[in-house]
């Protein structure tokens, strides 16, 4: 499930998942038609926050499995999510506003791909890891996994340690690490930082146009635009 | 609006007069004449030192003088200014020899970029601030602009903070991101380490052969170069 409200300049996506904090074609749907609602409704100052549980354990694999023995299947549907990820990146690298992930809890796998997927990251401290799951699963990384995780995360020996270690990273080590801005006491903390820190942002946003903020965020991923296959257009109507 | 010195083995290239220095074509010719003598004379051990008179170091390109062309005339006026800074990053990360910028005032967009286009980058702390203003005036990045700031600042969420939020960087602050190398008290001051760091640079330099030093520097930003249309060569002369 996710819920979509306005809050001020904010507009909050929130991730509430099913029972097993999956993100499966359903989920992938509701996440893409809020931000489409979002795009449509978008005014100078908006800020999007996505906060919630971002899916503790990555894409529906057992829905993959349920496609037959055959690996056909699987891959189909595997091919299927990843496809559907892939959008929601897409989605939100040409969000014409600033973007905040509130990460409330357990983030792995194409979890953790979608809270990096926004400008700022949040995440609670008391609870909850990053984690890039799939050397402990069986799986290789699709490469615009790892084009995310070269754009977003500077230092070669941080990524060795998150794709090559599985290391299950807190809220504090990841600020070390350079993976998130911030960290807050609690769930509420996360949220409440993430509101302020929208409307904050909203005041120097508010004299932007919010389609040169997206156009100048894709050409600063020249390699996960790539991957993407997103173009990113030249803007020249300056305001002198 | 430019003028040139050597004292001792140091080149001084000096952004006159309490102006914006704003990179017109006059002045991006006068840069680039002073840079094409700065190459024809230089010798082993020779450095150079880029600094400015006033208030600003460079405000970026001469918007006004382009949009007093028209709308049309405009966008003709931006290419041409911004052909002139490519051409300034070429020779300057061709030129055989140490480069040193001594920031004594604002650095913004364009300007921002010529600075960073040299080897070291020292900056005053009491005044003036290094600012990519695209995002504030409504206008996208080239891609060399983005290419250079790849290769120089290395954080993601300094590079963010620097084009997706038009962060106004003093130089403390500046040498905490990872984007300058050290901050001085004053413009004196900041000349003043500038000429003692080249005398250092230049006991240094007089073993280098030049050419290998600017083939070396170009080879190290791959993505610039390929941006920029600009090609290093092997030199396999080694002194035994």
């Amino acid at each position: 499930m996710c819920t979509l409200e306005k809050r001020g300049n904010n507009f909050l996506l929130t991730l509430i998942g099913d029972d097993e904090h999956r993100l499966n074609p359903n989920l992938i749907g509701e996440i893409r038609s809020a931000l489409s609602q979002v795009r449509a409704q978008a005014k100078r100052g908006s800020v999007l926050i996505g906060q919630g549980k971002f899916f503790s354990n990555g894409f529906d694999l057992a829905w993959a499995e349920s496609a037959g023995s055959g690996s056909s299947g699987f891959l189909h549907r595997l091919q299927h999510m990843g496809d559907g990820l892939k959008a929601i990146m897409v989605d939100l690298l040409s969000l014409p506003m600033p973007t905040i992930a509130a990460v409330s809890g357990h983030a792995a796998a194409a979890g953790f791909m979608l809270a990096l997927s926004h400008d700022y990251v949040l995440m609670r401290k008391d609870r909850g890891v990053l984690y890039m799951s799939e050397l402990d699963i069986g799986l290789t990384l699709p490469d615009y996994f790892i084009a995310l995780l070269r754009e977003k995360i500077q230092s070669p020996m941080v990524r060795r340690d998150v794709v090559l270690h599985a290391a299950k990273v807190k809220a504090e080590e990841a600020i070390k690490m350079g993976i998130i801005d911030s960290a807050h006491d609690s769930a509420a903390e996360t949220l409440e930082a993430a509101l302020r820190m929208g409307e904050k942002l909203a005041l120097t946003a508010r004299k932007w146009d919010g389609g040169v903020y997206a156009e100048i965020r894709k050409s600063s991923f020249p390699e996960l635009c790539r991957v993407l296959e997103l173009q990113s257009k030249t803007i020249v109507t300056p305001r002198l």
